[in-house]
């Protein structure tokens, strides 16, 4: 599904840094992959590399086999294919709800607004959110934010979802009903890449764990192996901090 | 605003202070009066309707030379007068309410007035003023395009479409609207127009050169605007539209403009005052725009005092009634 070889990226701010070192990971389809780590440690670029938000140095990227770094490639059908949610959730501040939902099903995949406003509300039930639909995102929780974004970026019917952080900036009690979300969405069997902090949701969801430190992947494994029998002492030093 | 920081006032602070202010204004009123009279200077502010809306005498004259054949009274009002002359006849007709000057019988020279009538006619200050907003209105809308696109250049990834931007900004805003004028209808205007006379083609009037000055002067400024009005709009909401597949354009068109525009209307608002009110240099290049003709007025009718404070009065609506629009538009875009 998707494949990242020796991926590298450095930041000039204002003198270079290293943000992925080498970086090699394969995604398989239907697999949920949480990607964890200090802040800092790049798994935040890891994953923006992955539909081109950054572009990589060195390396290569390939989604269902489709050269995502390679200048030829029609970057926006591959972003069309790859859901992605934001930290900040990052919803359209002039738009309603199911106007969020439509705009991309329109412009992008050019069906019809009733249609594309027919398939948003499927999605709004399905997060929870359906009798919000007329409403500016301004007026919802950050929980509610949250779930619309993900409910906008199934509207693209993607093959893959990624997750930068979904659940960092919210209040502790909404925390729960994103990850619900997101839960139901494993179940459903949607191939998913999560950076988060929630050890709960990784140990609870995750096929894989990758661990990553200092723009490296230090230890990946099963839940169960990473966080009951870590290899890496710098691993250990992290669960023992957060544990 | 009050922003309640400070420590609270009382009702008597407030009516203190408010009667301040009426007597500041009062008294520099007062003063500008007592001062005019110092100089004998007389206010003739009747004087001044007639330069927005008057009576004008109409006569209608002879065209030939003759007896004056019959008058005839039409039922609607309209008086007919025939002239007879040396093998030839002419009628002339007087509008309702045309006292005729000639009786039947009377020997008439061409040219002499055979009635005359009062009708309304918009006097030269409305004409200016006219002028003025046509000015303002054509270069607010070029001026629009032209920001919008030379903003977008601005930001672009493009080098020579980057550049281009920064020079015509640098060049614009660092030189005088005054001399700019200048460049564009005597330097411009000669060689555009020169080269249509060669060609045999009509000539462009003054007006269109000073509409594209005032066009580009703040086509560089409104370029600005929307610069930081796009900038401002968070690093978030591009990434958001661009993961999910929208190209650049559809993502500056359906989420980063309508955002931007929103922003940039309150200082959009003071660059089209600003426009507005530097329409007032175009009278220099011929354009007959309302400070122009208030200085023609006030050659006439040497009452500059009255004309001054009209004209800026007349700014001033025009100004505000651009502001009262703007004030609208934003609150109308806040609540959708």
């Amino acid at each position: 599904m998707i494949r990242a070889e020796n991926l590298s990226k450095y930041f000039y701010v204002p003198h270079k840094m290293v943000a992925l070192n080498n970086v090699s990971a394969t995604i398989k389809p239907g697999e949920v992959v949480v990607v964890i780590g200090p802040s800092g440690s790049g798994k935040s670029t890891f994953l923006r590399c992955l539909n081109r938000l950054e572009y990589a140095d060195k390396g290569h990227v390939y989604i269902d086999g489709v050269d995502v770094l390679a200048p030829k490639t029609d970057i926006n059908k591959v972003r069309a294919e790859v859901g992605m949610c934001f930290q900040s959730f990052n919803l359209f501040p002039h738009k309603t709800v199911l106007e969020n939902l439509i705009m991309a099903q329109h412009v992008v995949l050019k069906r019809s607004k009733k249609d594309a406003a027919e398939r948003g509300m499927v999605l709004l039930k399905k997060v929870g959110i359906h009798e919000k639909s007329h409403v500016y995102p301004d007026q919802l929780s950050g929980g509610q934010q949250q779930r619309v974004a993900i409910a906008r970026a199934l509207a693209m019917d993607p093959k893959v979802m990624l997750f930068d952080e979904p659940t960092s900036a919210l209040d502790p009690e909404m925390i729960g009903e994103v990850l619900d979300v997101m839960k139901a969405l494993a179940r459903d069997g949607m191939t998913m890449v999560v950076v988060t902090h929630e050890m709960g949701f990784a140990r609870e969801v995750a096929d894989r764990v990758l661990f990553m430190d200092k723009g490296e992947i230090v230890e990946e494994g099963t839940p169960e192996h990473f966080f009951t029998n870590p290899q890496s002492d710098r691993t250990k030093l992290f669960l023992s901090q957060i544990l | 605003m009050s922003s309640g920081l400070g420590k609270p006032r009382s009702r008597a602070y407030f009516a203190t202070w408010t009667a301040a202010f009426v007597l500041l204004v009062l008294g520099i009123v007062w003063a500008l009066g007592y001062a005019t009279q110092k100089v004998d200077y007389v206010w003739r502010w009747y004087k001044v309707p007639r330069y927005f809306y008057y009576q004008d005498d109409v006569e209608i004259h002879a065209g030939i030379q003759g007896t004056v054949a019959a008058i005839v009274q039409g039922s609607d009002g309209v008086t007919t007068i025939i002239v007879k002359g040396d093998g030839e006849q002419e009628s002339y007709s007087l509008p309702k309410g045309t006292g005729s000057r000639v009786s039947k019988g009377d020997f008439i020279y061409p040219g002499d007035v055979l009635g005359s009538y009062k009708d309304w006619k918009v006097g030269i200050l409305l004409i200016g003023l006219w002028i003025t907003l046509k000015v303002s209105f054509l270069a607010i809308i070029a001026g629009i395009v032209l920001g919008l696109l030379t903003g977008l250049m601005r930001i672009s990834d493009n080098p020579c479409f980057r550049w281009l931007s920064i020079t015509y900004i640098e060049l614009i805003r660092g030189s005088p609207l005054l001399v700019q004028i200048f460049i564009w209808y005597f330097v411009v205007g000669t060689l555009i127009n020169s080269m249509l006379g060669q060609a045999g083609l009509p000539l462009v009037p003054p007006l269109w050169f000073g509409v594209a000055s005032l066009a580009f002067f703040s086509g560089a400024y409104i370029a600005e605007i929307v610069r930081a009005g796009i900038q401002s709009i968070h690093r978030g909401q591009t990434e958001a539209a661009r993961s999910l597949g929208m190209n650049g354009t559809q993502c500056m068109v359906h989420v980063i403009l309508p955002q931007a525009f929103k922003r940039i209307l309150p200082p959009l608002a003071g660059q089209f005052i600003s426009l507005v009110k530097d329409s007032s240099l175009l009278g220099i290049i011929a354009i007959r725009e309302l400070t122009k003709v208030t200085r023609e007025v006030i050659t006439t009718s040497l009452q500059p005092f009255e004309l001054w404070f009209m004209c800026a009065l007349l700014y001033l609506v025009l100004t505000f009634a651009l502001s009262m629009l703007l004030q609208y538009m934003e609150k109308r875009m806040i609540n959708s």
